[in-house]
């Protein structure tokens, strides 16, 4: 993948990333949106729904808490979805690939955000005076210099990821040995282990809910009899 | 949610809008400092304006240095506090009123919209987004499905927050023991529970294909996987646990 080509998806990200924390946080940065969006962008909306799905289901685990260090999803649903949406379809290396990328750019995405956090934190010590004095333009800067920096810092992962794991994954594909249906099966299992066991971190004190979980099995097991 | 009488205390429509639309930009300068402190200043900024001398005069920039330090609030009801605090400093309450309601009401705004959102709206629009995926849906539904209901809560929380804020001054605590924030929770771990029970069995479905052999052996797999995962508690994040596994499978599939 050239620069000029991963230019748009970059931008892409950029936008995406700045709404995790920054602006508007409208949650278009989470994997079910912003890899189908980027599956949109490549032209094949389909897979970046597949993978989108993979990693929501993966994202469920994390709780993005003010403080807490946690994995970028806006940047990275944008890698997995343009890298999986890019490769041609059927091709049993795609998916555990392409997704092994989206997390990977994930983790070291979620570590730019608390060295951006930090960068923020420097440039307010160094106007701390002009901030105690009320000044309206400290602070405007402040503010809005840490919004571009973010912009910037999304970009510039989802750039870089593009541009190391475009060939890779490229490669991974060509000498998979695998076969297709464990491939795929591997990676489904995956997804469904952390899926269910976040949802057992997030809500097992909430009283009575396992009842509605097999309640909602148990709609499920007769929708699968019935169709 | 409804906002009690208001007493006498109004702003102007544009000062509203524009607080409101910084308000979706309160943790631009998130840092480990000031955490969302200088997101509050910033989204209180254009009422600050109307205090007596106007911008810049000196009760402008003591309030907006006063508003500008250390707050940590959830960003979608940070306009409880913004508000609020927005009331109090034009009705000239004294700083140190300010600074103590400032101090206790943040750490309640923190852990309520914690709980409230980022532990039961998302995971219950995420959950019921796959679920239109395994029934299904397109991409556009799917995407459209989680962006609208998403936000239907996002957006009217903030507004709900702000207009709470600036109608009941210093006396918001009381908004905090809304149903919807004390009991939503709950009633949303319910309904999650319920979705995620339909949603994820379709979402495998629909992952994995035709035959129900395989999906069965999924579900039996994942099953152990997760009472495994479960066990581990807070020792574990599932997502890097996912990560490593991934890596090894994809280093076998590469080496053999």
């Amino acid at each position: 993948m050239s620069l000029l080509e991963a230019l748009p998806i970059a931008l892409l990200g950029a936008l995406l990333g700045l709404d995790v924390v920054s602006f508007p946080q409208a949650m278009i940065s989470r994997p079910i949106v912003a890899a189908t969006v980027a599956g949109a962008f490549i032209g094949n909306p389909p897979a970046g729904l597949t993978i989108g799905v993979v990693l929501e289901m993966i994202a469920l685990d994390t709780l993005p808490f003010g403080a807490s260090r946690y994995p970028e999803w806006g940047s990275a649903g944008v890698v997995g979805g343009s890298l999986f949406a890019s490769q041609p379809t059927g091709m049993p290396g795609a998916l555990p690939a392409s997704l092994l990328a989206a997390l990977l750019t994930a983790s070291i995405s979620g570590w730019s955000m608390v060295v951006l956090r930090r960068l923020i934190a420097a440039r307010l010590e160094r106007t701390r005076d002009s901030l105690e004095a009320g000044s309206r333009e400290a602070l405007l800067s402040l503010h809005l210099s840490g919004m571009s920096l973010d912009l910037l810092r999304a970009g510039l992962v989802t750039i870089i990821a593009m541009m190391i794991f475009a060939p890779l994954v490229k490669a991974i594909v060509n000498v998979w040995g695998s076969e297709s249906a464990a491939s795929h099966a591997v990676v489904v299992v995956i997804a469904a282990t952390v899926a269910g066991a976040a949802l057992w971190k997030v809500f097992h004190s909430v009283r009575r809910v396992f009842w509605f979980f097999l309640a909602g099995v148990l709609v499920w097991a007769v929708l699968l009899v019935t169709r | 949610m409804t906002a009690p009488g208001t007493t006498g205390f109004t702003l102007p429509m544009r000062v509203k809008v524009a607080m409101y639309f910084r308000m979706l930009a309160l943790q631009g300068s998130w840092n480990y400092e000031t955490l969302n402190g200088t997101g509050v200043g910033f989204a209180m900024e254009p009422a600050l304006r109307l205090l007596p001398q106007g911008l810049n005069g000196a009760p402008y920039r003591a309030a907006l240095a006063r508003e500008s330090r250390y707050f940590n609030a959830h960003p979608y009801l940070a306009g409880i506090a913004v508000g609020a605090l927005t009331r109090a400093e034009l009705e000239g309450v004294d700083p140190s009123r300010i600074e103590r309601f400032r101090t206790a009401l943040a750490g309640p705004l923190g852990s309520v919209g914690d709980r409230l959102v980022w532990a039961s709206w998302l995971p219950f629009c995420s959950l019921v987004a796959i679920g239109v995926y395994g029934a299904g849906g397109s991409a556009l539904a799917v995407a459209g499905t989680f962006l609208l209901l998403y936000n239907a809560g996002h957006f009217l929380l903030r507004a709900w927050g702000l207009r709470i804020g600036l109608s009941r001054g210093l006396d918001v605590a009381s908004a905090l023991g809304q149903p919807v924030l004390r009991q939503g929770p709950l009633y949303i771990g319910c309904a999650a529970g319920f979705i995620g029970g339909i949603a994820l069995p379709l979402a495998l479905q629909r992952l994995t294909g035709p035959g129900r052999i395989v999906i069965g052996g999924i579900i039996t797999a994942a099953l152990i996987g997760i009472v495994l995962l479960a066990r581990l508690r807070e020792r574990a994040e599932g997502w890097r646990i996912a990560l490593g596994v991934l890596a090894v499978f994809v280093l076998y599939s590469v080496l053999t």
